[in-house]
Parts: C-alpha cells; sequence; structure tokens
C-alpha cells in the first residue's frame, strides 16, 4: 500500500521525520515516525492544493515559494523564510549517508555591502500600448517602415540583444531552446517588423561578435552562432521580399568580417556559418573567392600544435568545418542545378561551358517566388570585389564547378570528396578522364539510382535540409527553398549575361581576382599556387539516393583520385595536412553533429 | 442574514447600531428588519423559502465550518446553540435597556420568542438538509416555525421528490436538531455496513447499470460519481484505510474525467483526521449532491436496490443525493455532461424558476445639446431602435420601459449629479461614432502591455472611457495610469485650497496641484496581493481587493485610500462596483459574497450558499442583479433587493474565473480553468452556448458594446472573438426546452468563433471595448 501512496504523491520518508526528530532531541518510535510522515505528507498536499489557489488568482503559470508561505498563513501555519530566491537551490547528496540536503552556502555580507557593481534597482513597471490587430487583422502598416527602425531603435536594439542573449547564454539549455525558437517560429514576429529587425540585427550581433560568453570554452558559443544564422537565413526566407535591403547590408558585414584577420576565430566561425545560412549563393559570391586567402591562415593555425594554441586550433577546427559544410552545400547545389535539366533530357551539353546555361533552371532548388531578385542584382554596385576593391562586383562570374571543385579539393582533399559520390550511369556523361576514378565502385546498382534522380530530385534537396531536424532540434529548419533563397535570383540575372563571356572569363579572371587584393597582403605565408585553372577536367554527378540516405551517406568512403589534371602534388599536401580534422569538434548538440561531425576514416 | 433597508431610513435607525452589530450580527439584521417595517415576516419567509437545501448547508457552512468565519469572533458563534443564544439575546436586551432604547427592547421582546425560534431554524434546516432526506421534514422536531419554512420549501419541491421514507437510522444518525458541527456532520458516517462489501456492492450496481438500456444508462450513471466519493469517505470515517484506498483504485478510473481535480484531493485523503477541515470533504458532506434523473429511469433504479436488498446504497442515495425526479424521455449522455461537473451536481430546477428582471432600467431623459454631430447620433439611434422590438438587443437606448426590466425604484440608486449627466452626452456622442461589429467587421485590438511586472500583475481595469487604467499587483500595490495625454493630478492640500477663488468658473481646474502631475500614482494601502480593482463608473474612486481581507476605496482626487471594508476575512479575490455606482460587490476565499455601499462599512448583504470560493463577482448592467463565479464551478445569480438567490448555473467543468453580461442584460457568459466560455440565457436560466477553443484560463470576457461580439482573453496568449449574434440566433428556445432545461447545445464552437488573435508571450487578463468598440486588452509580459 505504502508504495502505492508513493506512486501517487510525494512521500517523505519516516527516515527523514526521524532525522528531524533526532535534530529537535526526540526520539521517535517507528510506528510514530510512519504516522507522522504521512501526516506531513497529507499537510503538504493540503497546503499545495490551496496555494495554487493563489497562483490562480494572481494569474500565472508558476507556483511562487510566496503562494506556497500564503497558503501556509492561511492555514495558520508558520511561513517558510529563505526560499524565495529565484535560482533553483542545489540539493545535493552525500554519498556515504544517503543524506540529501540543500545547499546553504554562507553569505558575506561584508562583501556584499563592499561591492562596487550595486544592483541596479528593478526597471520601473509601466504600461505600453501597441495596436495589435486593425480590424482583426495583423497591422501590416507598420511594416514598411523598418529601415528607419534600424537606426532609430539603437537603444532598443541592445536591450533586445541583452534579452536574447541572457535567455540564450543562461544555464538553462531549455530557455535558450524556447527562445530561438520562439524567435523563430513566432508568426508575430511578421507583424511587429521593429522586433524583427532586432532579430537580424541581434542575429549578426551573436554569429559575428567575439562574445564574451565565448572567452570561456565551456560556453556553447557556437551552437548559439549556428542558431543565430540559421535564425537569420529563416527570416530571409519568410520576409526575403520585405528586408531586401538587408541583404546586401549583412553579406557586406560578412564578408568584412572574413577578410579580416585579427578577428578572431568564432567571428570568422559565425560568418561561415552566416553566409552558409544565406545560401550556397552567399557563399560562392563571398566565401569561395575568399578562401585561398584565407586558407593560408587558417592552415597556420592548425599547423601549430603547441599546447598553447590548443583552444585556437580548436576554434580553427570548427570553422574549417563549418566552411567544408558550407563549400559542400555549394557544390551540391552547383552539381544539382547543373544535373536537372541535363536528367530531364534537355540537349546536354556537357562541360562547364554548359553548367552556367542549365542553371537557369533548376525547379528543385527555386523558391516558390524570387524575393531576392532585385535585391540580387542591386548587391552589386556596394560589395566589394571579393578578390579587392579593383574587381567591381558586376565583374564577378561564376567559376564553372569543375573548377571549383578542383580548387577546393586542392583544400579539402578527401574530406571533401566523401561529401560526393558519382552515379555509375552518368558517368557516360562526364566529361574528362576523371570519371575513371573508382567512384562507381561504391555506388548502388547504376541504373536505378540513375534513374531515381530524376524522380527524386526534389526530395533529394529535401532531405539535405530536414535531416537535422530529427534529432528534435529546437529550431524550424529553414524550409528547402529557403537554402536557396538567395540564389535563383540572382542565377537568373547572372544567366542573362552571355555565357559565352563567362565562360571567357572564367579562366582569366579568377585567378587575377585572387592574387591582386587585400587578402594575399594579409596572409603573406599563402604557400599554394593558385589551382588548375585549364580545361575542367572532370565531371561528375549526384547520385540522389546516395545523399538522401543522410545517415549513412556521409560515412561511406570513396577511394576518390585526384583528377588527373590537376597537379597532383600541391592540393594533396594540403588535404592531407588535416588528418584530425574527422575527429574534432564534437559537437554538443546531436542535430549538428549531423552537419559537422566527418567521420573520416584515418 | 440578509438585510435591506431603506437607505433614509436606515440611517437614523442604524446610527446608534453600529456597537451592536459588532455584537451579534445575526440579532441585529433581524431587528433592523423588524423595526423599520420593510422586511415584513413575510420576507423573512420567502428568504427561507427560496433557500434551497444547498444554500442552507452553504450558509451554514460559511458560518461554522469554513474558515471563512470561525474566527469572526461573534458572529462565528454557532446559531444554533440555543442556550448560548439567549444568553446574548439577554445582555443585548440589558444592553438596550441601559441604554434607554425602550423601544428596541420591546420590539426585541416581542421578537424573542420568534426569534430564538427563527435562529434555530437556519441551524435546524441545514443539519436537516445536509443528514436528512427531504421527506424527514416531519421528523424534524416540533419546531412550528422551521416546520412551516420547512413545509414552504416543500411544497414547491414536493411533486419532484418522490424519494420514499428514509431508514429510520438516518434519522437517529442525523437527528432533526443536530448542530452542524464538524464531528457531527462526520458522524453521519459511522459503520452501516460489512466495509469489506463496499467494492461488491459498487460493482453490482455497475453492472446492473451497464446492463441497462442505453437510453437509461447515461442518467443512472451520474449516481456513480456521489455514490463513489461516499463509499469511500465513509470507509476512510471508518478507518478502514487499506479497504478505501483498494476501493479508490478500484473505481476511481470510471468516474468523469471532469471530476479529477476533486478525485485527487479525495485520493489524498486517507484518513479519519484528514477529513477534519477538509473543505471539500465538507462540501461532499454538508451538500447533497443533485441529480436530475427521468422518472422511468429511477424507478429502474429503485427497483433494482429494492430487489437486491442493497440498503447500503440505498441508504447513501437516501442521505447524500438529492434525486430531481423529472417526467418525459431522460437525457441523453451529452445533454447530461454538458451540465453536470459542479462541486454539487445540477441545479435543481425550480432553482432556475424565478422570474429574473433582466431588463435594463430607463436611461434618465438627458437633452443633448444639438449640434451638427448629434444629429448624427440621433440618426444612428434611429436605426437601432427600428430593430429593437426583434432583437432586443439596443436596450439602452429605449425610451419605453423594457417589460423585463425591473422598477426603476427597485433598488435605490444614487442621484445623477451633473457630472456625469455629462459624461453621458459624452458617452452619447462617442456611442454614436462607434462601429458596428459583426462577424464581418470585426474589431481592432490595442494591446496594454505591462512591462517590468515581474509575473507580478494580479488585476487590470479600464474606466468606461478608457481614460485610465488600473493595475493591481502582487507586490500590495495599486497603480493608476493615464492612458490619455491628460495626467493624473492630486487636489491641493487643504490650506492651498482655501487659497482659492471658489466663484471662478474654472474652480475645478484651480483646485488641482499642477505639481502632483504625473502619468501614472501608486496606491500604497493593501498588505497583500491586490486580485480586484474596479474604477466607479464617475472616475471619483477606485476599488482594490486584496489577499488581506479588505476592500479599499481610492480616492482618484487626492490618491489616498479613503475606506478599508473588512469583513471579509479571507482573501477577497474579486469585486466590482456597480454600473451606476454607489454599490459594489465583493467575493472571496470564504465563500460569502457581500455587497456594500460605499458609505457604509458594514455589507448591507451578504449571499452565502457557494461551496467553495468565490472567484469572481459582476453586476447585472442594471445593478439589481449580481453574478458570482466560484470554484466550485457554480455561477450564481443574486437579488440585490432581497438576496435571494435567484439563478444557478452548472456547466463548468473547472473553477469560474470570468464574468460578463451582454449588454443588453439578456445573457451571461462565464469562462473557467477549462478554457471554456458558456453562454447563458438569464430569463430562462438555461445553458445556450459553449465556446471551445482556450487552452488555458480564461481570465477576460467583454462583450462588445452592442453585444455582437464576445471576446475572450485567457492564459494561453491568446484573444479569441467570438459571434455572440449567431450564437443567440442558433439556439431556438421553445417552450418545451424552457421547461425542461434540457437543451441540445449545437456543436458549433468552430463557427462562432471569428479570429483568434495571440500575443507574444502575455497572459491576457483584461479586456475592454471602448465606447466605439474599439477592443483593450491588457496583460504583463512574460519573458
Amino acid at each position: 500500500m505504502a508504495d502505492r501512496e508513493e506512486r501517487r504523491f510525494a512521500e517523505v520518508p519516516r527516515e527523514s521525520v526521524k532525522l528531524m526528530a533526532e535534530s529537535a532531541g526526540v526520539e521517535l518510535s517507528d510506528e510514530l515516525a510512519a504516522l507522522l510522515a504521512e501526516d506531513v505528507c497529507y499537510r503538504l498536499r493540503e497546503a499545495s492544493q490551496s496555494s495554487s489557489q493563489f497562483m490562480r488568482h494572481a494569474k500565472r503559470r508558476k507556483l511562487t515559494v510566496e503562494d506556497f508561505n500564503r497558503a501556509l498563513r492561511w492555514s495558520n501555519v508558520e511561513a517558510i523564510a529563505g526560499y524565495g530566491a529565484q535560482d533553483a537551490l542545489p540539493f545535493r547528496p552525500i554519498k556515504e549517508g544517503e543524506l540529501f540536503f540543500v545547499e546553504d552556502r554562507e553569505i558575506n555580507l561584508v562583501e556584499l555591502a563592499l561591492a562596487t557593481n550595486i544592483p541596479k534597482g528593478c526597471a520601473e513597471t509601466m504600461v505600453r500600448v501597441n495596436v495589435s490587430y486593425l480590424d482583426g487583422k495583423g497591422n501590416l502598416e507598420h511594416q514598411g517602415t523598418v529601415p528607419g527602425a534600424v537606426q532609430t531603435l539603437s537603444e532598443d536594439l541592445l536591450k533586445y540583444y541583452q534579452q536574447v542573449t541572457r535567455s540564450i547564454l543562461g544555464e538553462d539549455p531549455h530557455l535558450m531552446k524556447v527562445a530561438l525558437l520562439d524567435l523563430q517560429s513566432n508568426s508575430k514576429i511578421a507583424a511587429l517588423l521593429p522586433y524583427f529587425v532586432y532579430v537580424i540585427s541581434g542575429a549578426m550581433y551573436c554569429i559575428l561578435e567575439p562574445l564574451a560568453a565565448s572567452i570561456n570554452p565551456l560556453n556553447d558559443h557556437w551552437t548559439l552562432r549556428d542558431y543565430a544564422a540559421l535564425l537569420l537565413s529563416h527570416i530571409f526566407w519568410i520576409h526575403g521580399d520585405l528586408v531586401s535591403g538587408l541583404y546586401h547590408q549583412i553579406l557586406l558585414s560578412l564578408q568584412k568580417v572574413l577578410s579580416d584577420p585579427v578577428r578572431p576565430l568564432c567571428s570568422h566561425y559565425g560568418a561561415v556559418v552566416g553566409l552558409h545560412a544565406l545560401g550556397w549563393k552567399a557563399v560562392e559570391r563571398v566565401l569561395y573567392p575568399h578562401l585561398p586567402a584565407y586558407w593560408a591562415n587558417l592552415q597556420a593555425v592548425l599547423d601549430d600544435y603547441s599546447v598553447s594554441n590548443a583552444q585556437v586550433k580548436a576554434d580553427g577546427h570548427k570553422v574549417y568545418g563549418a566552411i567544408l559544410v558550407a563549400v559542400e552545400r555549394l557544390l551540391k547545389m552547383k552539381a544539382l542545378s547543373l544535373s536537372v535539366p541535363k536528367d530531364r533530357g534537355s540537349s546536354a551539353q556537357p562541360g562547364s561551358g554548359g553548367t552556367i546555361g542549365f542553371r537557369v533552371s533548376s525547379p528543385g532548388l527555386s523558391p516558390p517566388s524570387e524575393p531576392l531578385s532585385e535585391a540580387a542584382l542591386g548587391i552589386a554596385s556596394h560589395l566589394q570585389g571579393p578578390g579587392g576593391a579593383d574587381t567591381p562586383w558586376e565583374d564577378w562570374t561564376p567559376v564553372p564547378l569543375p573548377a571549383m571543385y578542383c580548387e577546393l579539393y586542392s583544400f579539402f582533399g578527401d574530406s571533401l570528396a566523401v561529401r560526393f559520390s558519382t552515379g555509375p550511369g552518368l558517368a557516360g556523361c562526364a566529361h574528362s578522364a576523371a570519371s575513371n576514378s573508382p567512384d562507381t565502385r561504391k555506388e548502388p546498382p547504376g541504373p536505378a539510382a540513375n534513374m531515381d534522380t530524376t524522380r527524386k530530385m526534389p526530395q533529394l534537396t529535401a532531405s539535405l535540409n530536414i535531416s537535422p531536424r530529427q534529432d528534435g532540434s529546437p529550431r524550424t529548419e529553414p524550409a528547402p527553398p529557403s537554402l536557396a533563397a538567395t540564389a535563383p535570383g540572382r542565377n537568373l540575372a547572372r544567366s542573362s549575361s552571355s555565357s559565352s563571356s563567362i565562360q571567357r572569363r572564367n579562366s582569366s579572371s579568377r585567378p587575377g581576382q585572387r592574387t591582386v587584393g587585400p587578402p594575399r597582403d594579409i596572409f603573406p605565408k599563402a604557400r599554394f599556387p593558385p589551382p588548375q585553372t585549364g580545361p575542367p577536367a572532370f565531371s561528375f554527378l549526384i547520385g540522389g539516393r546516395q545523399m538522401g540516405r543522410r545517415c549513412q551517406g556521409r560515412r561511406f568512403q570513396t577511394s576518390f583520385n585526384p583528377p588527373p589534371p590537376l597537379s597532383s602534388a600541391a592540393p594533396r599536401t594540403y588535404s592531407h595536412k588535416l588528418p584530425v580534422i574527422g575527429r574534432v569538434g564534437k559537437p554538443l548538440r546531436r542535430w549538428t553533429r549531423s552537419h559537422y561531425s566527418l567521420h573520416l576514416p584515418l | 442574514m440578509f438585510f435591506w433597508v431603506d437607505q433614509s431610513e436606515y440611517w437614523i435607525l442604524s446610527c446608534p447600531r453600529f456597537f451592536i452589530l459588532r455584537v451579534h450580527a445575526h440579532f441585529i439584521s433581524k431587528m433592523a428588519a423588524v423595526q423599520d417595517g420593510q422586511v415584513d415576516p413575510e420576507n423573512v419567509k420567502t428568504e427561507i423559502k427560496t433557500e434551497i437545501p444547498n444554500d442552507g448547508c452553504g450558509n451554514n457552512n460559511a458560518n461554522s465550518s469554513s474558515p471563512g468565519c470561525t474566527s469572526l469572533g461573534s458572529t462565528s458563534k454557532s446559531p444554533t446553540e440555543p442556550a448560548e443564544d439567549q444568553q446574548t439575546l439577554l445582555a443585548v436586551l440589558k444592553f438596550l435597556k441601559r441604554n434607554k432604547l425602550n423601544e428596541s427592547v420591546d420590539i426585541l421582546r416581542r421578537e424573542a420568542g420568534l426569534s430564538v425560534d427563527l435562529d434555530d431554524s437556519p441551524g435546524s434546516e441545514s443539519a436537516e438538509a445536509g443528514s436528512a432526506a427531504a421527506p424527514n421534514v416531519g421528523a424534524d422536531g416540533g419546531d412550528a416555525n422551521s416546520l412551516l419554512s420547512r413545509v414552504s420549501l416543500g411544497t414547491p419541491a414536493a411533486p419532484a421528490v418522490t424519494a420514499p421514507p428514509a431508514p429510520p437510522k438516518a434519522v437517529t444518525a442525523s437527528g432533526g436538531e443536530d448542530q452542524p458541527d464538524v464531528n457531527v456532520v462526520l458522524s453521519a458516517y459511522s459503520q452501516q455496513g460489512d466495509p469489506e462489501l463496499y467494492p461488491l456492492y459498487y460493482n453490482g450496481l455497475k453492472k446492473f447499470i451497464e446492463s441497462v438500456l442505453d437510453c437509461h444508462r447515461a442518467e443512472l450513471s451520474q449516481v456513480f460519481y456521489p455514490l463513489f466519493v461516499h463509499m469511500y469517505l465513509e470507509l476512510v470515517y471508518n478507518n478502514h484505510e487499506p479497504l478505501a484506498k483498494q476501493f479508490f483504485e478500484k473505481f476511481s478510473g470510471d468516474q468523469e474525467c471532469y471530476y479529477a481535480d476533486d478525485l485527487r484531493i479525495l485520493s489524498g485523503m486517507t484518513k479519519k483526521e484528514h477529513m477534519k477541515g477538509n473543505e471539500t470533504m465538507m462540501d461532499f458532506r454538508t451538500s447533497k449532491f443533485l441529480l436530475h434523473i427521468s422518472r422511468d429511469s429511477y424507478q429502474l433504479l429503485k427497483r433494482h436496490l429494492q430487489e437486491r436488498q442493497n440498503n447500503q446504497i440505498w441508504n447513501i442515495i437516501q442521505e447524500h443525493l438529492y434525486i430531481d425526479i423529472f417526467d418525459g424521455m431522460p437525457r441523453s449522455k451529452t445533454q447530461i455532461d454538458a451540465m453536470s461537473g459542479s462541486l454539487a451536481g445540477e441545479a435543481k430546477r425550480d432553482a432556475n424558476r424565478g422570474k429574473v428582471f433582466y431588463g435594463l432600467l430607463k436611461e434618465p431623459e438627458i437633452e443633448v445639446p444639438l449640434d451638427d454631430e448629434d444629429d448624427e447620433a440621433e440618426n444612428e439611434e434611429g436605426k437601432p431602435k427600428k430593430k429593437k422590438p426583434k432583437k432586443d438587443s439596443m436596450g439602452s437606448k429605449s425610451k419605453k420601459q423594457d417589460p423585463n426590466a425591473p422598477q426603476q425604484t427597485r433598488i435605490p440608486l444614487p442621484e445623477l449629479k451633473d457630472s456625469d449627466k455629462l459624461d453621458k452626452i459624452m458617452n452619447m456622442k462617442e456611442a454614436a461614432k462607434k462601429i458596428r461589429l459583426g462577424s464581418d467587421t470585426l474589431p481592432s485590438i490595442c494591446f496594454y502591455t505591462f512591462l517590468n511586472a515581474y509575473q507580478g500583475l494580479t488585476a487590470v481595469d479600464f474606466t468606461d472611457d478608457s481614460s485610465l487604467i488600473a493595475g493591481g499587483f502582487a507586490d500590495s500595490t495599486v497603480r493608476v495610469w493615464s492612458v490619455t495625454p491628460k495626467k493624473l493630478r492630486r487636489v491641493k492640500s487643504a490650506a492651498d485650497l482655501s487659497n482659492i477663488d471658489k466663484e471662478s468658473d474654472d474652480v475645478l481646474e484651480r483646485i488641482m496641484d499642477e505639481r502632483t502631475a504625473s502619468e501614472s500614482k501608486i496606491l500604497y494601502g493593501h498588505s497583500g496581493p491586490v486580485y480586484g480593482v474596479s474604477f466607479s463608473p464617475d472616475r471619483n474612486y477606485l476599488l482594490s481587493s486584496s489577499e488581506d481581507g479588505t476592500v479599499r476605496l481610492w480616492s482618484l482626487q487626492t490618491f489616498t485610500c479613503l475606506v478599508g471594508y473588512k469583513g471579509h476575512n479571507y482573501p477577497v479575490w474579486d469585486a466590482q462596483f456597480s454600473p451606476y455606482g454607489y454599490y459594489f460587490v465583493s467575493g472571496g476565499h470564504d465563500r460569502v459574497a457581500r455587497l456594500w455601499a460605499t458609505d457604509h462599512y458594514q455589507p448591507l448583504r451578504m449571499f452565502a450558499g457557494h461551496l467553495a470560493d468565490i472567484t469572481c463577482t459582476h453586476f447585472h448592467p442594471n445593478s439589481n442583479y449580481v453574478a458570482t463565479g466560484s470554484a466550485d464551478r457554480t455561477v450564481r445569480l443574486w437579488d440585490v433587493l432581497n438576496g435571494n438567490c435567484v439563478r444557478i448555473l452548472t456547466g463548468h467543468k473547472g473553477p469560474i474565473h470570468s464574468l460578463a453580461f451582454s449588454p443588453n442584460g439578456k445573457y451571461l457568459a462565464s469562462g473557467a480553468t477549462d478554457g471554456r466560455v458558456l453562454l447563458w440565457d438569464i430569463g430562462h436560466g438555461l445553458m445556450i452556448g459553449e465556446l471551445k477553443g482556450h487552452s488555458d484560463t480564461i481570465y477576460a470576457l467583454r462583450f462588445s458594446r452592442d453585444g455582437e461580439i464576445l471576446a475572450s482573453g485567457s492564459m494561453d496568449n491568446t484573444i479569441r472573438l467570438w459571434d455572440t449574434l449567431k450564437a443567440f440566433d442558433d439556439v431556438e428556445l421553445d417552450d418545451f426546452t424552457a421547461t425542461t432545461g434540457h437543451i441540445h447545445l449545437p456543436e458549433n464552437s468552430q463557427e462562432l468563433m471569428l479570429g483568434t488573435y495571440t500575443t507574444k508571450s502575455t497572459p491576457v487578463i483584461h479586456l475592454h471595448f471602448t465606447r466605439r468598440n474599439l477592443l483593450l486588452a491588457a496583460g504583463a509580459y512574460n519573458p
């Protein structure tokens, strides 16, 4: 019977009663203690029941110590003092004695009294009014006034930032999730656009600033940055049409951060994640051109095995991982935009020349609307050229995929390759001899996979993005199209220029971009020659199936040989300088692991 | 307990009496009633007559068992201890003599015999109601007067009650003259059978009810819950703890889910000692659980129990259940579920039969200065008037007397001051500009967010003209804000006031101290969280009720406390001003709602009858009635004139936290912790709508100015709008449903819901429609 009781209610064991009696100098018999314990339980239940009444009338959801004390007072029991603090009381066990107690720390009043940081008084209670719904509809009028709000509300912005960071960096992971989830999913953001602007600024702040919290390695500021970036992309996906002006501002600031070697690595990480979140186009535009220059810097960090460097190095690995993820998606997206039309049976024009043409129509990737098409063109003027100021944005041209892949491969080596697979059926389409690599061996039987690519393509993109959610991650992953939210617009714009000119410029402009410009000067250590920029010698396609199999897809190993046209020496040296990468940066949350851990067999 | 005295007369008579009032409120109430001649014995009788047994017990409960009065001093004396009462009486007589109040002495003497009897009647009534079935009236001692009241009580109920004579055991157990003492109440649970057989009995009945025809099963299933409770309590009382637990484990799962809260309390109670002082338990014990069962079903049950010789269950049904039998079709499960859920079952059918004057009072004729705007106003007014005969929705503007309205002078109301007239004119002008709301024109919502309230905001009120907002806080303060550019100013000090030229035109402006102008003022005075605030209609006063047991009246001219009304000795959960000012009502943990006038420091009426805390109070628009919502999950409507309970509305499944009358006075909406809003037709005393949608306690309800839209605000951070016009239209109230009270509620919550509006993280605790039908909402932001 007693255990039944235990299941239904909290119970005070008789041992506790005995102990308390002992401490008061009374010896209790077992029966007496049992009786007392039971009565105590009953009285406790009674008191908690009546205390809930005080809670209800105070129109709260949270039962406070005060509520309980009021209930006690009205039933003529002395109130219990000392439990009014906001923080949870630590309840500690003593192993030997099976004794549990509430830690009652001694407080040095002198210290408190002489403390220099005098706590500020509570903020004044006030009433603020806002028209929430006009004629029963969300208040749309105010949404037009965003840009003004950005400039005038800097103080509020700070407040908001404080709110967000407090909840996010607080000890309570649940609170953090709630805070971010709310920011992300709350539909009110749309109606209250001023808030929403804070979100962007706040998110930018979170992404980029070397938060004080990141000094302490225990603080999970990485996750914060990830969240913030996702939030950013979410905002842009949902409200892209409203905030187009912000888009380039953000790109610009991210770019600045990235090219500033003085910034700590966590800021760089933030920039990369932010770019990643803004879509693969952003990555292609900003990150990719910076990569060669940036690489040297990163490499230097990663190569330093000194103990004092350990923390920085771990940070470096984080950045490395982020870049890898960003770049891989860039490749995938490019590949997808390339392969889809091809599979549709349009006149496939293999080779680099065709890539641009095909990207025009990539149905699986286009967002339903193209919110940023105008903005994308607008970006042009004020973004500084990726390689340096002397290269105007307008002159920038997308790098053909194979070339891009080659270059990236030169950086990342196999760790990049594992993200790719090539359908055997597509090998035929492959342009160069590179396709003779043993990729095909590991692929599932050809025909099926090949046929699937056509049909499964949209599914493939979906699976790419949904996967993190399966772990109960708190954020709502940006809907698949959002990944490309920024992209297709530019895509279209870009494609309107003649493909031939792009083709032509391809070989000439890129090396120039990389060699000239501040990043070069900043990282004089860069020791690698520009990768091959000759005629594309490698082509590949993604097997939709393979990519869709998210959980396993990452793990399989391709013994991928660098394509012959690449100078095999240089890239390999870089890539194999990083043997430990697969193991570092073990993420704290499961859902991030799916993104960042690489499972590189070593 | 209720005394109503004509105001003018009362003032004259009552002055020397206040002292006595403290000595023995009960007697004085009788005396006052007798002396001023306004309340004749007839009135006293009706008072008792209309008290249904539930009331009697509740009344009693409030006096003796509930903590509300145990520490009340003299009033807490059990009125049913004759010896002691007589002593008190003698003392009072002596006192009167000493003070040469011979007239009073005579009257009191003359009344003495009667008053002793009268005094006994509530006690015996409740004891009897608590322990013996209605037919036991005869066994109820020889007191003629109480018998009279008994009989008069019995008469209307008699056709309904066909319960056979109770077994003699029950009579001896309770007796006619018992005190409603805890022990006595409990002793009714003394051993009556083999405790081992209880599960068997219960199971037998369960099997039987499961085997009867479908149409009867739903009705008879109502018996399960009260039976279960009483059997369990009986086991506990007789120290069969293991058996009681077994019994609970075995059968608690069968009970309706809406009794879960009570079951949880019950399950915690496993010792006889626990039963003492447990309020819920006392509620079960002292009140009869009321069931409506059709005659056929009842006969079925009766036959079964008699055939089986199942005395145990039959006894419990006799003692603790009140079965209201009706002729006609048995009700369906949904019909039953709609009405049940209250702590003590449903209301007796005749409890809601009395006439309620729900119409609005005639507005005084005020000459509106004619100008262009007012021409429009006249036109606007003209339209609704044409509609009026059909819909009766614009009653407030009628120039003719509403047939359902009470007499203009039924309740003495304060005279209109010039400033009130001005305000009325303003009101009419504003009303002319108001938006006609409807399902296609929804109101705009303006949200007043309390920032930095630290979870401490407990109550909010707006003035009718929406110029001021008041908040009650858990830190015992009341804060008033001006929401217009006009700042709040104090009146100058007395010394400064004497320097003012009182003849000047702008004297009202001159008396204000400009230096004190500020957007908000804080009122300090309470010593506990403030749970209710209410502005007077003329915006001169503010009322606040608090956990400290007082209601305070604040002046909004000086921003000081004028009066602390002490009467509730336990937390006062709510207080509200009458729409005409002067009166206000308060209700709290002591289960008694009190009606006060601002210039009396004692209550004018005490409305006793609820079985649990009164959680919210609301005045009817015509000021003649008061509605109270309670944690016993009923809403009651009380007549201000005579203190009678005229409506008992059951159907909620959780404590009721908000009430709202429709502007035409015809309907009442109530919201509870169960997240449902129920709509009631006051005239018929019927539930006419159920609005489902909220997922948490509804703390705010408000009809639009024309009554077309109901807004509800909840803890779930949403405001929902409901199409009440449609809700009221959809229900057809034919004579049959009106008389039987068995209504089929249409399942149309989704159709009626016009919109859901979410806040970011702000529970909505108050709603208000401005005179132009803009919806104002208020709540504290909970980050």
